[in-house]
């Protein structure tokens, strides 16, 4: 019998998207469940990483503990795959990065249209923001990119397929999107 | 008939075609940015890069000759062309998923057709200035990717609306009028200096997001497919 695949999951500066696409793949779950077991995801509950096969990681690194998980995936994942625009290029987050940090948090908690006792949250339980948003590239070696926004669930089962099986993920033609 | 090879193929030509004409009067896509077949060569982006008798060459420049062999359909340059599209996406902020051009851009579909799946290089997230002050264009810089299409299509219109300022990473790009804003300008919705732009640098007002997704222009088809179809027509006399 083949050893079980185990599989980590997370979403960073992401919107959750990918990881909505990835449940597209319906039916399709069930026959990974035959061969994979899902070690850190939404999908389950289990808070920390461990040995596993292959790491997808969604979003981009907008904070401290963004980089904490995502070297966390690196250190315990065999192939990291980086999924979908945020993870790639900072994406939305990172339209922020034309900005100043201070004035973001100023508009947003203290002078913007609509708030109420003005505050700029500071409670040690929040993880610090950092300058700018960077694609993960920039923080660990990335093996694998699956671009889109999201990537389709076709696309996701087609590299997930190839990379349990051993083989080298092919993405040509219409499964390369970056919108 | 003079010729040339490419890939192995025959290529007539004319004297004084480039590389890059005659293979598109024959059919045949080399990828490009800056070039365009209504105007003079510029050089720049360097994604037309072929090697001619082992040599790389830009074929929007380099004159045929006879018994020329040039390659330009290779592991190696489908290789250098992704790094070139790598830098200019992380060189700008291009955004697709929030970009009004996107399915609609050379740039991205350039991407597409070059496999390219990430970015590869440091983002430089440059801090550049949108000019939102004409009426029928908006100008996002950030956008910009430095063809000088618009630049040589003003010039063309006798207008010289833009021009590109500063060397290396300063280069930005520049309008002519009284106060450098575009809204001050000579430009109209209608000049070709307005609509030529391969990315989203120079859009049009009150068109973004008017033809539906699976509908714009690269959804179903090549940015090789669109070049053959669109851009042929445009060569001069006789070379189509």
């Amino acid at each position: 019998m083949k050893p079980r695949v185990r599989i980590a999951t997370t979403s960073l500066a992401g919107c959750f998207g990918c990881h909505m696409s990835f449940m597209d793949i319906d039916e399709r779950l069930l026959a990974l469940a035959e061969i994979a077991d899902f070690d850190r995801s939404p999908l389950g509950d289990v808070k920390r990483c461990e040995r596993c096969d292959i790491g997808i990681v969604e979003g981009g690194v907008c904070n401290a503990e963004n980089v904490e998980v995502l070297r966390e995936f690196r250190r315990h994942c065999k192939i990291l795959v980086a999924v979908g625009a945020c993870a790639i290029n900072g994406g939305i987050p990172a339209l922020r990065n034309r900005y100043d940090l201070g004035d973001c948090l100023e508009e947003a908690f203290l002078t913007g249209i609509g708030v109420t006792d003005p505050k700029i949250p500071g409670d040690p339980e929040l993880p610090l923001l950092l300058d700018k948003v960077h694609p993960i590239h920039e923080v660990v070696k990335v093996d694998y990119a699956i671009p889109g926004c999201p990537p389709s669930a076709d696309t996701l089962w087609t590299v997930l397929t190839a990379l349990i099986a051993g083989d080298e993920p092919q993405l040509s033609g219409e499964s390369i999107r970056y919108d | 008939m003079t010729r040339f090879t490419l890939d192995g193929r025959e290529i007539p030509f004319r004297p004084g075609q480039t590389i890059i004409e005659a293979a598109l009067a024959a059919g045949i896509y080399i990828p490009h940015l800056c070039w365009h077949p209504r105007f003079p060569p510029h050089g720049s982006c360097k994604l037309c890069t072929v090697k001619v008798n082992g040599r790389l060459c830009s074929a929007c420049t380099f004159p045929t000759a006879e018994g020329q062999e040039v390659v330009s359909d290779s592991d190696e340059l489908r290789r250098l062309r992704r790094r070139l599209t790598q830098m200019l996406f992380v060189e700008g902020n291009h955004f697709c998923p929030s970009c009004e051009k996107s399915g609609q851009c050379e740039l991205q579909a350039l991407g597409y057709y070059l496999g390219m799946t990430d970015s590869h290089y440091p983002h430089f997230y440059p801090r550049r200035d949108i000019d939102a002050s004409h009426p029928e264009v908006l100008l996002d810089r950030d956008r910009c990717i430095f063809c000088e299409l618009c630049v040589r299509a003003s010039r063309a219109e006798g207008k010289n609306v833009f021009e590109l300022a500063g060397r290396g990473i300063h280069t930005r790009l520049v309008v002519d009028s009284p106060t450098g804003r575009l809204g001050d300008s000579a430009l109209e919705a209608g000049d070709l200096a307005a609509r030529i732009c391969p990315v989203g640098a120079i859009v049009l007002r009150d068109t973004a997001f008017r033809v539906p997704i699976g509908r714009r222009k690269y959804d179903r088809r090549t940015i090789a497919e669109v070049s053959i179809e669109e851009e042929r027509p445009l060569l001069g006399e006789g070379n189509g």
